[in-house]
């Protein structure tokens, strides 16, 4: 589902080389994870991935379906079924929670030629995948990740994966600034969109979210390359171990 | 003080070209308002006051030429039942107006009321000239002397509908100076709605007495002709618990100086004026407003943001002045600019002046563009670029569209300027 190839990516302002020939496969159905040291450019692939500015693509392809993500724009990724559930979601004073949202959902819709959720059928769903996530009336009525709290805007971004459903999810550091039971409401948010048709890669520094949402396969990212995949033993490998075991058998 | 040759000449051939309407009443505060105009002389582009805004299209003998523009849209407040009073090119117009007669309120024009008027002799031209110290503004007092017509509102009870001040724009030349005088009496409440572009040149002033417990709310939206262009003056005069509120959408409009001056005479009052501005291309817009605290306990807050593309210019001039024994003073000043490119500007220069000692006053101004981590956020959840911005651009303007307390107003306005924001985007 999600194909990239040899990608590599330096910084648009600097002579600074992020990623160096990533390659990376990841199926419908499946939870890919990528764990690695600080600086290893798992951040920037998520931020490639989804179109931010600020990175230069110097070779290789990344693609979802057939759709080569590398040409489109943030909103045309989006609407291809990409979401990158963000490390730092960003606040947004005067924009409403709830009128994003439907923004949102209906310029997505309306990108891939479907009819605009109607007000009602949109405030039930809302409402419901809402309560799930324990995201309550209050913080929906709120304007977008203003005021909200470290595992408020986490919950708040699961909401918006659930209600735009698409094909490929990332997740960029999701655990970071939880609480254990914050993380594990997460996790569940997450767990409860698993589906046969929906990839997800989970970028993190700690085995812990693993636990919780249970990979399938495990990466590990140095230096802008992936050095070592493996199944779920190799996340608990780094957690016993660090990185430096791995990272020396490699080099 | 001694003028210039410069703007005595510029002054009298302004004044050349007027006629003084014969009045009635209102004659003696005609002729103390023209003696008051040849003492300060028009304003000239060296006044500190109009450092950021050039004054010679406003004082010139003549209108520029401003096209009639349709907006091929319903007018602004059509949805609204309210009684609706009528001006084109600043001339009555009898038959698109509404009876004037209303429950709770007498509304007289100005050009009309021959007989004495004694609230009107009383108000006519007075908070004008309180206005006009410390600071001069000519172009008021021009109006006073000259104005042609204007509407007379007397409120004694609450006014059951909004009152709308419609000014229409058919000539390409007209030059329209209209003076209208409220008085809210005691406990008294109306909400005034205005609209249009009103003339080529347009000359307004409002003076608006509200006495003890009276309130009074005010929408205004400018017209969307791009080469108009308008002076206004409101002054106001607050009693103890009154409230006053008024907000201003100005969509195009190749120059437009709205001044606002308001004085809190008693105590526990409260005065918000607000403004949301959009300028694309050839538009010059200038807000400058004065709040003097003279009472105790008094709240006043001063909200404007201003989008410009295209090298349009905003200016604002804000000032809060406390005086000794305002104490308790809640004060509140913010002037903010989007700059949607690098060929706009924003000058700003916020002022506070305070004598009394326990008074709480905060002001700010600052000029941005549209944050790009807010934008790829929004992109990156299938927002188009466009519609992001347009987005964004709506929650800038918020706190001051946040300021028209009536929701069916505030609708009304907002889905202006998005109209407004979805025909500019791109």
């Amino acid at each position: 589902m999600l194909s990239i190839k040899n990608l590599q990516v330096k910084l648009e302002d600097e002579d600074k080389q992020i990623l160096k020939g990533v390659d990376l496969e990841i199926e419908a159905g499946k939870v890919h994870a990528i764990m690695g040291p600080n600086g290893s450019g798992k951040s920037t692939l998520s931020y490639v991935l989804s179109g931010k500015d600020g990175y230069e693509v110097t070779g290789g392809t990344a693609s979802l379906g057939d759709q080569d993500l590398l040409d489109l724009e943030p909103e045309e990724r989006a609407a291809a079924g990409l979401f990158l559930a963000f490390q730092y979601p960003v606040e947004i004073p005067g924009v409403g929670n709830m009128t994003f949202l439907r923004t949102a959902v209906n310029a997505q819709r309306k990108a891939r030629g479907q009819d605009e959720m109607s007000a009602a059928e949109f405030l039930k769903v809302v409402r419901a995948r809402a309560k799930d996530l324990k995201i309550d009336a209050e913080m929906l009525k709120r304007p977008v990740n203003v005021g909200f709290s470290g595992g408020e805007k986490k919950r708040n971004e699961i909401l918006q994966m659930a209600m735009l459903e698409p094909k490929m999810c990332i997740l960029d550091e999701t655990d970071s600034g939880l609480d254990v039971d914050a993380m594990k409401l997460v996790a569940e948010g997450v767990n409860a969109l698993r589906s046969e048709g929906r990839g997800f890669l989970v970028i993190t520094h700690y085995q812990r979210l693993l636990d919780h949402i249970k990979p399938d396969v495990v990466h590990i990212m140095a230096d802008g390359r992936i050095i070592k995949s493996g199944g779920p033993e190799l996340a608990l490998e780094v957690e016993n171990n660090g990185y430096a075991d791995i990272l020396a058998e490699v080099a | 003080m001694t003028q210039p040759a410069v703007s005595v000449n510029a002054t009298e051939e302004r004044l050349a070209g007027l006629d003084m309407p014969a009045g009635g009443w209102s004659k003696p505060a005609r002729h103390d308002a023209l003696a008051r105009v040849r003492a300060m002389g028009l304003p000239q582009r060296r006044d500190e006051y109009w450092k950021y805004t050039r004054p010679d299209t406003l004082v010139a003998a003549t209108a520029p030429k401003a096209a009639v523009f349709d907006p091929r849209e319903t007018p602004v407040f059509d949805g609204i039942d309210r009684l609706k009073i009528v001006f084109q090119d600043g001339v009555f117009d009898a038959a698109a107006s509404d009876d004037l007669r209303e429950s709770g309120v007498t509304i007289e024009r100005l050009s009309e009321a021959q007989a004495d008027i004694h609230w009107a002799a009383d108000l006519y031209g007075r908070l004008e000239t309180r206005g006009q110290t410390p600071v001069a503004r000519p172009l008021a007092a021009l109006n006073t002397a000259f104005a042609s017509d204007g509407v007379l509102i007397r409120v004694s009870g609450a006014c059951a509908r909004p009152i709308n001040l419609q000014y229409h724009h058919g000539a390409e030349h007209s030059d329209a100076m209209l003076h209208h005088v409220i008085k809210l009496e005691q406990g008294a409440a109306l909400t005034l709605l205005e609209n249009g572009p009103a003339a080529a040149r347009f000359n307004k002033v409002m003076e608006v007495d509200v006495a003890d417990g009276a309130s009074f709310h005010h929408v205004r939206a400018q017209g969307r002709d791009h080469e108009r262009r308008a002076v206004t003056h409101i002054f106001a005069r607050l009693g103890a618990q009154s409230v006053f509120k008024s907000f201003t959408l100005t969509a195009n409009g190749v120059l437009t100086r709205n001044e606002c001056v308001i004085e809190l005479t008693g105590d526990d009052a409260v005065a918000h004026v607000a403004g949301a501005c959009v300028g694309d291309g050839d538009f010059h817009h200038d807000d400058t407003v004065f709040v003097t605290h003279d009472a105790v306990g008094c709240e006043s807050r001063q909200v404007f943001k201003k989008v410009l593309r295209n090298g349009a210019t905003g200016v604002f001039q804000g000032k809060i002045l406390v005086k000794k024994d305002a104490q308790k003073t809640d004060g509140y000043q913010i002037s903010q600019s989007l700059l949607l490119d690098g060929d706009s500007q924003f000058l700003a220069k916020p002022e506070l002046e305070i004598y009394a000692d326990d008074v709480a006053c905060s002001h700010g101004s600052t000029s941005g563009a549209i944050d790009e981590d807010a934008l790829f956020y929004l992109r990156s959840r299938g927002v188009p670029h466009g519609d992001a911005t347009n987005l964004l651009t709506l929650a800038f303007l918020a706190e001051a569209v946040d300021e028209i307390e009536n929701q069916a107003l505030r609708d009304e306005i907002l889905g202006r300027l998005s109209g407004w924001l979805e025909r500019h985007s791109g």
